[in-house]
């Protein structure tokens, strides 16, 4: 890596190539004497691993001792399983024709007829493909997680947008609990609260709740600071400022906040399942231990369904302009379809009638088993390629490196992309992984999520500019999206397995899958908000739709596209542990095992420790392109 | 207006919650379903669901004749082996029907926690070994054989081997002896981890149908038998003793006894249903037959569990306490 990026780096600054030169061959020469050594190999008994385990053993055996703690934790079960038991009886209590109606009914009330439609047919159809049991306890559990989530999300990520300081503290925080893998921690967390429903919903808010709080801070910080200014000059308290200006003006960009919101909690859907969460997951974990795409599909379905439901629902609640009243036709037209639900539940049958369900399984079954059959070779040549070409050269290259050449290259790369502060903690991210005995399994991971962050971005990029630029292609774009990003990775995992083999080709494919949609939605939305006077002030200067582009577009966007390659980054990294599940095995693998082994739960968790410290690392590396040339914007912030 | 759409949802939502704490009680309370003349208040027992199919069907059939015989009221919470065992100490479980060795978690829990005991074995034998996909011992009969490994070690080259012949091996919640086995064995081979059990069945599949050569960790008994041929590698036969030490391990894994873990407070008051669950007692092939339809046949683990009672009435009868 030392040598490529720093040459990379070099063509850039074309004026001053000598030094950037002369260093990396100076890397290249190290790099070949001292090949092989200092290489920090892999050791599964290390000390640090034993004490953590110890340290695990111990809060077992005491956690009973302190009654301030259990208390505290029991209220906060018992709170978050009421929530979850309100909405699920309340569901339940609809029937199947009641909740059609009243879903139809409040999707009429968010955003008219069409979002009614596609509510009444989305939640029909969980009833078509035979899971409405299931699908009723995923809407519950989901919705009851993500209220909870922006309760505490929006109000926090509103706070970080106003001051930078509370955002630079809580940002740390964010990057635990989005990038350390939930089966690092999900065997304390039952035994904290037990297992079922509660914990599902809390395993689930713990990942749904950043991107809420990042997305509403980056809505905040986006306002413009002279609409700011004008409030306050006009005499407006801090209170009004926050509600008629900053607020409002944000809508568009938090309306994301909400979306990703919803698709984190539906993408736990199956994890939340380990741990007895009811729900679609416990299908899909069926359909796995069958190894049958048939049963797994269906469910993945109705996953996709919800979440584009849920979110067009709330996304047009929140886009809709403020001071717009409902019509009355539009609430008698709510109010009729809940009603027809209601009064049809007393009379239709209480189970969705068995003749209304359509059953694909072997279908489903045997369109999978020809394509395994016959797409084999291609695929396998595929996979043999990039693994010879890219995924081993660069493995072999980070994991025979002398730590202290890695350090050193990441040191550099980071003080020349970012300055001295990020690189500084990158360096001191690379040096505790080293600390804590990951690094030979963390170069491992290294390599294959390098790979895919840039895969992802190139994808991201693409998609999310030409979304940008016809809308046509956006609105067929999305509900494709939302299906990458929603449809539990296990449903394509099981073909991918079969085409690409157990290899980390098929992890690099999943997380590609899972990570690019975010990327593409905010890279679509910072194109976007590129005020459309300065687009056409460009246009009149006589610019290609290209240099338009280039020129005044990306870079107008850069705030966005760095948030876009910073989740990329999460996103990936959040798919080191399924893609462990496939074959990509080091630190993934690690984690997974401390989950399933109670010996190892100290390697699992520093596993998990030191995937936060890489995702630290790679957006140390990456983020600081921004504070180079300080916007007049965040000089300003308030 | 978003305030009020939440506010519509929570007014929603309490005023059929109150409708809904009947929905909910309703089933504990009332009498089960069936009932071979049982009492209504026999109580509720929780069986942990592990995620393979021959758990399922061994789980299923018990939680059948727990139901419809003994009129108990059955929960089935899915789980993975680790926190069914930390579930005894929470009341989260009651059994675990069928365990695969696992001697530090009897150590851990049994032993020294105190919050499982044993329940005895299940009949059923677990066997794990070395596979590789039929087609290449009939085109290389003496592969089967170990010290002919290291002769077709290329044949199993993959492009996550670095070189050396893969051996896949699955999740790691799995018994293994594998590295030692390469080690002590000197076999040019490479542990590559799949882990999970799906990436062992798929890549079974693959080789056989694409005849592509795999060597993989496997286990009897297993639905998959039945659908893809598959033969087992001879390795060092296994002695008294001889896996004591995990690192000197030569030889090959010993027949396993499935047993029956269930938790200390079921096993003080569980009464006729920790009875019900020390007798049961069945054969692979009764497993394998439960497992198959549920797999295979595509019927839920309730309806083949009925099918398996239907037709076996003196096998189960004999599980009942009197």
């Amino acid at each position: 890596m030392s040598s490529t990026t720093i040459s990379a780096s070099a063509g850039i600054r074309v004026p001053r190539w000598a030094a950037p030169a002369v260093i990396s061959v100076l890397f290249v020469v190290t790099y070949l004497a001292f090949r092989g050594t200092g290489t920090l190999p892999h050791d599964s008994e290390a000390p640090q691993f034993a004490a953590v385990t110890e340290l695990r053993e111990w809060i077992d055996d005491h956690r009973n001792d302190n009654p301030l703690f259990l208390y505290f934790l029991n209220y906060i079960r018992l709170f978050v399983g009421g929530v979850f038991t309100l909405f699920q009886s309340a569901l339940l209590a609809l029937g199947w024709p009641g909740l059609i109606g009243v879903m139809g009914g409040l999707a009429w009330l968010a955003g008219g007829w069409r979002v009614a439609l596609l509510a009444v047919a989305g939640t029909a159809s969980f009833g078509v493909l035979g899971l409405w049991e299931s699908s009723v306890d995923t809407l519950a559990l989901v919705t009851a997680a993500v209220l909870l989530s922006l309760a505490i999300g929006v109000p926090i990520g509103v706070w970080a947008g106003l001051s930078r300081r509370v955002r630079r503290m809580i940002t740390p925080v964010l990057d635990v609990m989005q990038i350390m893998p939930t089966f690092a921690y999900l065997a304390p967390l039952a035994l904290f609260f037990h297992i079922g429903a509660p914990a599902g919903t809390i395993a689930t808010m713990i990942y749904a709740i950043p991107p809420a709080i990042r997305i509403t801070a980056l809505a905040i910080e986006q306002v413009s600071p002279t609409a700011v200014e004008a409030s306050a000059s006009l005499g407006a308290t801090r209170a009004q400022t926050l509600f008629k200006v900053y607020l409002p003006l944000a809508r568009s960009t938090m309306a994301l906040a909400v979306n990703q919101t919803i698709m984190m909690a539906l993408s736990m859907v199956v994890i939340a399942n380990l741990i007895s969460a009811p729900g679609l997951g416990s299908d899909i974990i069926r359909g796995l231990s069958r190894a049958q795409v048939g049963i797994m599909l269906p469910a993945g379905v109705a996953v996709v369904v919800m979440a584009v439901m849920l979110d067009r629902m709330m996304v047009s609640v929140a886009r809709r302009d403020p001071h717009a009243r409902i019509g009355r036709p539009g609430l008698l037209a709510a109010a009729l379809l809940a009603g027809a639900g209601l009064v049809l539940t007393r009379i239709l049958p209480p189970e969705w009638p068995e003749s209304l369900t359509v059953n694909l399984v072997s279908e489903v079954n045997d369109v999978v088993l020809w394509a395994e059959t016959h797409w084999y070779d291609v695929t396998t040549f595929v996979k043999d390629t990039t693994s010879t070409v890219l995924l081993n050269p660069l493995e072999s290259l980070f994991t025979s490196a002398p730590w202290w050449l890695v350090a050193a290259a990441v040191l550099l790369v980071a003080w020349r992309v970012s300055g001295v502060r990020p690189a500084l903690t990158a360096l001191g991210c690379l040096l505790a992984i080293a600390l804590l005995g990951t690094w030979e399994h963390s170069m491992r991971t290294l390599t294959t999520v390098a790979v895919a962050v840039l895969v992802t971005l190139a994808i991201g990029l693409a998609l999310g500019v030409a979304a940008a630029r016809w809308t046509r292609f956006s609105a067929v774009q999305r509900p494709l999206l939302d299906a990458a990003q929603t449809m539990p990775a296990f449903v394509y995992l099981l073909p991918a397995l079969a085409l690409f083999g157990t290899t980390r080709f098929t992890a690099i494919f999943a997380s590609v899958i899972f990570a690019v949609p975010p990327v593409v939605r905010l890279v679509e939305d910072g194109i976007r908000s590129v005020p459309a006077t300065v687009v056409e002030a460009a246009a009149s200067a006589g610019s290609t739709p290209g240099q338009l582009l280039r020129k005044v577009q990306l870079p107008m966007a850069r705030r966005a596209i760095l948030l876009a390659a910073n989740q990329g980054i999460v996103m990936t990294l959040a798919m080191v542990v399924v893609g462990a599940l496939v074959g990509a095995g080091a630190l993934g693998y690690d984690v997974v095992l401390g989950f399933s082994q109670r010996t190892d739960f100290g390697m699992g968790f520093v596993a998990g420790v030191a995937t936060v410290l890489l995702g630290v690392m790679l957006d140390r590396i990456t983020q600081g392109a921004d504070n180079r040339r300080p916007s007049p914007q965040r000089r300003k912030a308030p | 207006m978003k305030i009020r759409l939440l506010a519509g949802l929570l007014a929603l939502g309490l005023a059929a919650g109150c409708g809904g704490a009947t929905v909910e009680t309703s089933p504990s309370a009332a009498p089960s379903k069936g009932g071979g003349g049982a009492s209504s208040a026999a109580g509720t027992v929780k069986i942990a669901i592990n995620p393979w199919v021959g758990y399922e069907a061994s789980a299923n059939v018990v939680a059948y004749l727990l139901k419809n015989e003994l009129g108990y009221t059955v929960e089935l919470p899915e789980i993975k082996e680790q926190l069914a065992w930390e579930g005894f100490e929470t009341g989260d479980v009651d059994v675990i029907i069928e365990n695969w060795g696992h001697p530090d978690l009897k150590k851990q829990f049994i032993e020294e926690k105190k919050t499982a005991v044993e329940a005895g074995s299940t009949g059923n034998k677990g066997v794990i070994g070395w596979y590789i996909p039929k087609w290449m011992a009939d085109k290389h009969p003496d592969i089967t054989d170990y010290k002919n490994l290291n002769k077709y070690a290329g044949l199993f080259k993959t492009s996550e081997s670095g070189g050396k012949g893969q051996l896949l091996f699955g999740d790691p919640s799995y018994v293994s002896n594998e590295a030692a086995l390469i080690k002590n064995l000197k076999l040019d081979f490479k542990i590559v981890t799949g882990g999970s059990e799906a990436a062992l069945i798929k890549g079974a599949q693959q080789a056989q149908a694409q005849k592509k050569p795999l060597l993989f960790y496997f286990w009897d008994p297993h639905w998959l038998f039945s659908e893809t041929e598959l033969v087992r590698i001879k390795l060092p036969e296994w002695t008294e003793g001889c896996d004591a030490d995990p690192k000197k391990v030569a030889c090959d894994y010993p027949e396993m006894d499935l047993d029956k873990i269930v938790s200390k407070k079921f096993a003080d008051t569980g009464g006729k249903a920790y009875e019900l669950v020390q007798n049961f007692n069945w054969t692979n092939e009764d497993q394998n037959a439960v497992a198959d339809d549920m797999t295979n046949n595509g019927l839920s683990g309730e309806e083949a569990a009925k099918k398996w009672v239907e037709a076996n009435t003196a096998k189960w009868q004999a599980w009942i306490p009197k």
